[in-house]
């Protein structure tokens, strides 16, 4: 039986009859209050001396707190949070360390644009300036990595702020902000009740394309001979992803997706050609190289994406919509900038467009692409497990809907490569940023915002699993049904891979033999702890690690020597990827 | 499900490598002409062309937050902008403030600063200003005060005023757009320049146009209305 199933004793009855926030009477009443307003119900954080009124009053709140081990878990599990749901996360840290161990996973947020609330202590306003215990400029350190941050400075308004940085996570373009809250302010007397969330007057996305913009940009991809959908994440925050997958498949239009687009259209489908980029697939990069008309859609053209800017899709006018103006043309000129909400946008085009576009050897193409660059490896008896199987079995034993957390490196590329996704917001993982970390407390705040009978995998890396593995024991103490799936090849593997490929096999810093026992390691969390060496126990393991009602970590002893491919080397040409090491 | 369901059978591996994949090399691959330039831009590769970076004056009206100006600078910094001054200072409205803006960049920059200094919260709207914008600077200068008759001369040809003459030092302010300050700045020199504080221009739009998207001219007190940046 699990904690949640218990029947509640005597005095948690009485503590839930203390659950019922009264009118507002403090600023840090009012910060609940607004939380309460706009619907959150789950908050990650650690506490902390300057932000403890904000705690005091969530004592008081239905909002379920999640105490984190470490903030940037925090920040990490809200993010994750904000991916599954579709709406923001919201975390808490107190003054200080607090806030400054939030920055990575704030940054993180800013780079994948998750919509994050993060909600920081702060020394008492008279104090600010003045060097004080545990005082830190937040909102000066967080302004290049939040959409917005506010210092709150009256108990009477911090509520509507509050409310304002909620609302403008989740407006346009999600993206973090940060509400400061100075212990004066959150222990200050106030009656005033905030009123429901609302976005900043000053910004207004645009939600529908020009309608002579639409009209050209129909023309264009009824006249293409090549033409070729490029899904973003931007498809997936929009809610996009039945408008884009009915637009593709009535003008038979090949797809590929980002890495961040993962889900959005179905890898199984004979359209898609899976992602592109760095690590794409080579049909994937193939399809980008060659097309004359790329309809991109929430995408800002990451150079891990796009590669050499002079050789990528050299051939290709460009449609680009997106909901923030200032990613068109940034990276990539748009030829045909579609400024609105992915969604209202395709609808238009699908209203503009008279015919499909004529594209059936393209499509012949694509297939034979897909023919000639298998995503297949081998599996020889004298060479140890291949971290590809393990990927795939997880896969197999798993249903459709079940949510894949990674952290960042070799084993981020080969579940990304090897797991057949077909639903968006299943695929929770550390882009733009490359968090190494992320997804140990992403697997956390996944497991808190899923349904309950989806399945939490977190597939993790030796050198990932380590930076954040403290989160374990939140999931022990909460008792998270997550399997947590470590590809262990004993090297922070991307940078060996870096070092024989380009600084001659000088292997600096990048051995990690030293690693503990994490099956045993996972024991004394309080986590079930499983290891495997052979093909020949890998299913079986899975099976009772993924039937284990509670945390469970799996340490996969995998090939050291196998690397991610195809590769395109940084600053490289999309179509020139690598398949094999003596070809970088 | 049991193991049986993933037996390993190495028949499928045999044209595979031990690691990698396999598929035509790099060179065994078609690879198009084409070409697009450092700004993204798809070039003719008989004819290679980039934007050449040019000035632009570029004024912002915003909400008078903590901070607002540490937010703008630090974009600056941060998307490595090529800034040549910044003025600010207050409006027709009370908690809105005009930025000034002077960047040096290819016409996709100039795109670029205007649309990411549209994204910050407190800005209402942006906006680049035509040529024939009404642009001015100030300068003050600081000279040896061994001439002050040959001073006064200048300082009068250049419509300038002298605020302060000592036996030591004579200091000037002038106004005018950034060559004639240039300019007089290059016949101060023959005194002996010892200090010089320039602000940078600040500058409206000509006649009864609006300097930034939205704004209505002569309309105290009614806050400007954002405009989405295109």
């Amino acid at each position: 039986m699990s904690k949640q199933e218990q029947p509640p004793s005597a005095t948690e009855e009485e503590a839930d009859e203390e659950r019922a926030i009264g009118p507002v009477t403090t600023g840090s009443e009012s910060v609940i209050r607004a939380l309460e307003n706009a619907g959150v119900e789950a908050a990650f954080g650690v506490q902390g001396g300057a932000i403890m009124p904000v705690y005091d009053a969530l004592y008081h709140s239905d909002i379920r707190h999640i105490t984190m081990a470490h903030e940037q878990g925090a920040a990490h599990a809200a993010d994750a949070f904000s991916v599954v749901r579709n709406e923001p996360g919201v975390c808490l840290a107190t003054s200080g360390p607090g806030a400054t161990n939030l920055v990575t996973g704030i940054a993180d947020a800013n780079m994948d644009s998750d919509g994050l609330v993060a909600l920081t202590g702060q020394v008492p306003a008279d104090m600010v300036g003045s060097d004080a215990f545990q005082e830190t400029d937040t909102t000066g350190v967080t302004a290049p990595i939040t959409k917005h941050n506010y210092f709150a400075d009256d108990p009477d308004s911090v509520g509507d702020t509050v409310g304002e940085a909620i609302a403008l996570a989740d407006e346009g373009r999600p993206g973090p902000t940060l509400v400061d809250l100075p212990k004066d302010v959150t222990l200050g007397e106030t009656d005033a009740e905030p009123g429901p969330a609302t976005p900043p007057e000053t910004t207004q996305p645009q939600y529908v394309a020009d309608e002579a913009d639409v009209r050209e940009a129909a023309d264009a991809i009824e006249a293409a001979e090549r033409p070729l959908l490029l899904f973003g994440g931007g498809v997936i925050k929009a809610d996009a992803t039945d408008e884009a997958r009915s637009f593709a498949r009535e003008y038979e239009i090949p797809v590929v997706t980002t890495m961040p687009g993962i889900g959005s259209f179905p890898e199984d489908d004979d359209l898609c050609l899976s992602w592109a980029g760095m690590h794409g697939t080579g049909y994937a990069n193939m399809a980008i190289t060659h097309t004359d008309l790329l309809i991109a859609v929430g995408t800002r053209f990451d150079d891990r994406l796009t590669g050499g800017i002079d050789t990528f899709a050299p051939e290709a006018e460009v449609i680009h919509i997106d909901i923030d103006p200032a990613e068109i043309s940034k990276n990539v000129h748009a030829d045909y900038p579609l400024i609105g909400d992915a969604g209202i946008v395709l609808d238009q085009l699908d209203d503009a467009i008279g015919r499909a576009p004529e594209a059936e050897s393209w499509r012949e193409q694509c297939l034979t692409w897909q023919d000639e660059y298998p995503m297949d490896y081998a599996t020889p008896d004298d060479e140890p497990l291949k971290p590809q199987f393990v990927v795939e079995v997880l896969d197999e034993a798993t249903a459709d809907d079940t949510i894949v957390t990674t952290g960042v490196g070799q084993h981020q590329m080969w579940a990304a490569q090897y797991w057949t996704f077909s639903e968006p917001r299943t695929w929770v993982s550390s882009h733009g940023l490359g968090t190494m970390g992320y997804g140990l407390p992403a697997a956390v705040g996944a497991r808190i915002a899923a349904d309950d009978d989806q399945q939490v995998v977190c597939i993790d890396g030796d050198g990932s699993f380590l930076m954040t593995i403290q989160a374990l024991s939140v999931a022990v103490r909460e008792d998270l049904d997550i399997t947590v799936a470590v590809l262990n090849n004993e090297y922070i593997g991307m940078v060996r891979q870096w070092q024989d490929a380009f600084f001659e096999g000088r292997r600096m810093a990048a051995e990690y033999n030293w690693c503990p026992e994490f099956d045993m390691l996972a024991e004394a969390f309080g986590a079930r702890g499983f290891r495997v060496d052979d093909y020949d126990e890998v299913a079986d393991t899975v099976e009772k690690a993924l039937s284990y009602d509670g945390p469970s970590v799996i340490d996969f002893h995998i090939d050291p020597a196998e690397n991610v491919y195809p590769m395109v080397p940084s600053g490289g040409a999309n179509g020139k990827f690598a398949l094999t090491e003596d070809q970088l | 499900m049991s193991s049986d369901d993933f037996k390993v059978t190495d028949d499928s591996d045999e044209d595979l490598p031990k690691h990698g994949l396999k598929g035509p090399s790099p060179d065994e691959r078609p690879h198009p002409e084409g070409r697009r330039n450092s700004q993204g831009i798809r070039i003719d590769p008989e004819a290679e062309a980039e934007h050449e970076p040019r000035r632009a004056v570029i004024s912002a009206l915003v909400e008078d937050d903590p901070g607002v100006l540490s937010r703008v600078s630090g974009l600056f910094s941060r998307r490595q902008f090529n800034i040549e001054s910044l003025t600010v200072g207050p409006t027709t409205v009370e908690n809105h403030s005009r930025i000034t803006l002077v960047v040096e960049e290819p016409e996709p920059g100039i795109d670029q600063v205007e649309k990411q200094l549209a994204k910050l919260k407190p800005v209402i709207a942006v906006g680049e200003l035509d040529a024939d914008a009404v642009r001015t600077e100030l300068v003050l200068l600081k000279v040896e005060g061994d001439e002050p008759d040959k001073v006064h001369a200048v300082t009068e040809m250049y419509d300038g005023q002298t605020l302060d003459a000592g036996p030591k030092t004579i200091t000037v302010q002038l106004t005018g757009d950034e060559q004639e300050i240039d300019d007089a700045i290059d016949a101060f020199r023959q005194f002996g320049i010892i200090e010089i504080a320039r602000t940078g221009y600040t500058a409206l739009a000509r006649g009864n146009q609006a300097t930034v998207p939205g704004e209505k001219p002569g309309t105290a007190d009614e806050p400007t209305r954002p405009t989405n940046a295109q």
